[in-house]
């Protein structure tokens, strides 16, 4: 009796001190190192969700560390915290850093000059039928109304705009489901969204460019 | 020999590892003291003050009018600002000075605050740069730890620029 008791003490202590290391790890390596969602919405084809939500939607995997230091780079597939919705998280490419002057597709400015300290964002399929392009201003697109809020899901839903460096969350690394789309995410930009010019142009950017 | 130094300090390792984890939750979603500098926000908090700044309200969405809050700077990420809460989203702000004849007027956007500092006179915030987004926000304020003889809650603002509740 005693035994038994000594044993359910030993198990209660156990699973306890396993809790308590399992799970501030595990938080920490999703704050800090990688992190796993899954992409819906279409403005982001070809590139994710090529078909769709009907054969399921993918799946990434986010490097989180690369991005301790807000450092992304033109091309980057990346997730950003929504100015719209703190609660949501949307996935678009990075276009341009600060510096860069762009010209935008159906924005309210025609040539912009990305401030300090922000990025310009876009999703790759551009003629979506709730881009930006349909509906004016990003600012003023109802396409939210149709994101639904859920753990580890997020909008990809048309929006091209400048966000602050502070709101990037993760970049997309990997596609890992499903299994014949696993493949790494490699930069690329569309040549015909390459920024204008970079006021902040030094020697080593103008032989990147060439 | 060998084995027992490899077992302590895979030991040890492991503690690192389990209380470095531990240590980033609590900062994370509990609080961290904060260090402040500059004079935006005097006479509520002075340079060179330390503040306890709890996360819980700002994952909880929790953040109101009123309250002081750790922000990322919108055009350096690697810098923060501490400001106060002058209007939520939907709010009218009046964003001309006390001095100009005609008062314009602006709307904080879905998903963004409207930050001013206590003092108005030398402080760079929305009025120069406009509505910061929510998730920018780190922490609300809550305590204010150093000097002792200051120790204690936060005073409200000084500045009555706190837009009314529109109902």
């Amino acid at each position: 009796m005693a035994q038994q008791a000594g044993a359910g003490r030993r198990y209660v202590r156990a699973f306890v001190s396993g809790f308590f290391v399992a799970v501030p790890v595990t938080v920490t390596v999703l704050d800090r190192f990688a992190y796993v969602a899954r992409v819906e919405g279409a403005s982001m084809q070809p590139s994710l969700n090529p078909e769709g939500n009907v054969t399921g939607s993918d799946v990434v995997l986010l490097n989180r560390w690369s991005v301790r230091n807000y450092q992304v780079r033109r091309g980057d597939i990346v997730s950003v915290l929504s100015p719209k919705n703190p609660q949501q998280k949307i996935i678009k490419r990075v276009i341009a850093l600060e510096g860069d002057f762009i010209k935008t597709l159906g924005y309210k400015n025609r040539y912009l000059k990305v401030p300090d300290g922000h990025f310009w964002i876009e999703g790759d399929h551009h003629g979506h039928s709730l881009d930006s392009n349909s509906f004016g201003p990003a600012l003023r697109t109802p396409w939210r109304a149709r994101c639904s809020v859920k753990c580890c899901v997020w909008c990809s839903h048309g929006v091209s705009c400048q966000v602050s460096l502070g709101l990037v969350h993760g970049r997309a690394s990997h596609i890992i489901w499903p299994p014949n789309r696993w493949q790494r995410i490699e930069p690329s930009i569309p040549p015909e969204r390459m920024p204008l010019l970079n006021w902040h142009a030094d020697a080593t950017e103008d032989e990147e460019k060439d | 020999m060998f084995r027992r130094v490899l077992g302590k300090t895979l030991g040890f390792l492991g503690y690192t590892v389990q209380y470095g984890c531990i240590a980033h939750c609590a900062f994370e979603y509990i609080g961290e003291f904060v260090a402040c500098s500059g004079p935006s926000m005097e006479p509520t908090i002075t340079s060179h003050d330390v503040v306890f700044s709890e996360r819980l309200s700002r994952h909880l969405c929790r953040i109101e009018k009123g309250d002081i809050v750790i922000a990322k700077s919108p055009f350096d990420p690697h810098m923060n600002i501490c400001k106060r809460v002058i209007g939520l989203e939907g709010d009218k702000i009046c964003t001309s000075g006390p001095s100009d004849v005609f008062k314009t007027h602006q709307y904080v956007p879905k998903g963004h605050v409207w930050l001013e500092g206590d003092n108005l006179r030398n402080s760079t915030d929305s009025r120069s740069y406009g509505p910061v987004p929510y998730a920018l926000i780190r922490g609300r304020v809550c305590l204010k730890l150093w000097p002792p003889h200051n120790f204690g809650a936060l005073n409200q603002s000084p500045t009555g620029r706190i837009v009314k509740r529109s109902d």
